[in-house]
């Protein structure tokens, strides 16, 4: 019987760990997800499940054609390695895609990109 | 020492030891979640501990049927970053009209190579073999007291690729294998108490796994933020087709069960529960269920057991 209160015990530590994923997945970000906005955001800021290895992780935006918009500066916050940041400049409206690449503290890669949109 | 030699000794480093690890359930910015039922494509450092299922299975023959309670514990250990092996192994409790049966079913061993990823379309496709082997379990819960050996082809598909026109349907994945069974023994001659010979046929096989997920946490993370929070956003609605064929020696029908349920992928584990439907009479009756908790080796170990060996 304390054998079983002790797995279940382990188990739940391992379910309930604070971090989603070993590997770092997008937690939410600002603007989010698929959202449309009313006004240019003047930064892209992304919350990740696991601190990230600055070196190895990039961040940038690109506007529908493809040409990246941002201030070239995405990266990850120099306080809280779990955040990256990219400065905007003042978007014309229009629809704009992030994109990271990132590597976590234990040695996993982990890419995606999401789109917002600008309205006006 | 000098800082850009550090630093690039730990960009070799640290990049030596991420590129095994992509392969970990990864096409892309898809995850894939290990499938319950069927084979996933995936070379991976892996787990499963326990998965317990209870079903009734068809009377056969003279046998009648039977109510199945199984528990079997499965791991899989990467060699290089796209070659791995699989060892698994299964304890039986079978309860029928002619008493109480227990012991293990045959041992079996398994090898598996990914050799394509197209990160960009989510895909992936795999070769692998599956051998069970023979005379290793015990005959009272039917272990088959001959091998067969079962070379496969496992493909993976994520939907992220679709026009944003269809972008709800992007968190939808598709992984899938198709197998051949061949026994080692075109058939078993027994004898019974008369001095009369009966010969039971073993036929090849045919074996089809195919498992559909909508995974929320893909949603969430390359679609939409439609608010979930945990532990919803870590959900993935599931359905698994599990069938199998005989084709020669006394061809049978298809029998196998389609499994629709849940899967949860935590930091380290991942559960799941499935309910498990047989297709047909010839597979068994009743609604059976399924639960699994998997160990992600390569997150819990990874700068040691979870890395590949080589």
């Amino acid at each position: 019987m304390r054998r079983v209160a002790r797995s279940l015990f382990i188990l739940a530590a391992l379910a309930a760990a604070p971090s989603a994923f070993a590997h770092a997945f997008l937690d939410h970000a600002d603007p989010r997800v698929g959202s449309t906005v009313d006004h240019a955001p003047r930064r892209a800021t992304l919350w990740f499940t696991q601190q990230l290895e600055p070196a190895f992780s990039k961040l940038k935006v690109l506007d529908a054609n493809g040409n990246e918009v941002d201030a070239k500066d995405g990266g990850v916050d120099a306080h809280d390695r779990t955040v990256m940041h990219a400065t905007l400049p003042a978007l014309a409206p229009g629809k704009y895609r992030v994109e990271w690449r990132v590597l976590s503290t234990d040695t996993h890669v982990t890419s995606g990109g999401f789109t917002f949109e600008v309205r006006r | 020492m000098k800082e850009v030699p550090v630093r690039f000794m730990l960009a070799a480093v640290a990049l030596a030891g991420a590129q095994g690890a992509l392969a970990h359930g990864f096409a892309g910015q898809r995850f894939f979640p290990a499938t319950i039922a069927t084979d996933d494509p995936f070379v991976a450092d892996e787990l499963s501990l326990p998965t317990v299922s209870r079903r009734t299975l068809a009377a056969e023959g003279d046998s009648p049927a039977v109510r199945e309670t199984a528990a079997s514990v499965d791991l899989a250990k990467r060699i290089t970053s796209s070659f791995g092996i699989e060892v698994g192994a299964t304890w039986l409790d079978q309860r029928g009209a002619e008493g109480t049966q227990r012991g293990f079913d045959n041992w079996a061993l398994g090898a598996k190579y990914q050799f394509y990823l197209d990160e960009r379309h989510e895909s992936i496709a795999s070769v692998g073999v599956d051998w069970d082997m023979g005379n290793t379990g015990a005959k009272s819960v039917g272990a088959e007291t001959f091998s067969t050996v079962t070379p496969a082809l496992f493909v993976g598909k994520g939907f992220g690729d679709l026009p944003s026109s269809m972008q709800y349907l992007r968190p939808l994945a598709l992984t899938g294998s198709v197998g051949i069974g061949m026994p080692s023994r075109s058939g078993t001659t027994t004898v019974d108490e008369d001095g009369n010979a009966s010969k039971e046929l073993h036929p090849h096989t045919v074996n089809v796994g195919l498992a559909l997920e909508y995974s929320l946490p893909y949603l969430q993370s390359f679609v939409k933020d439609v608010g979930l929070r945990e532990p919803f956003n870590r959900l993935i609605p599931i359905v698994e087709f599990d069938l199998s064929k005989p084709y020669d020696r006394g061809a049978g029908p298809w029998t196998g069960t389609v499994n629709p349920g849940l899967l949860w992928a935590g930091r380290y584990v991942q559960l799941g529960l499935e309910a498990v439907i047989p297709v047909n009479h010839a597979t068994g009756g009743g609604t059976g269920v399924v639960f699994q908790l998997h160990f992600f080796i390569d997150d819990l170990f990874p700068k040691s057991f979870g890395k590949p060996l080589l």
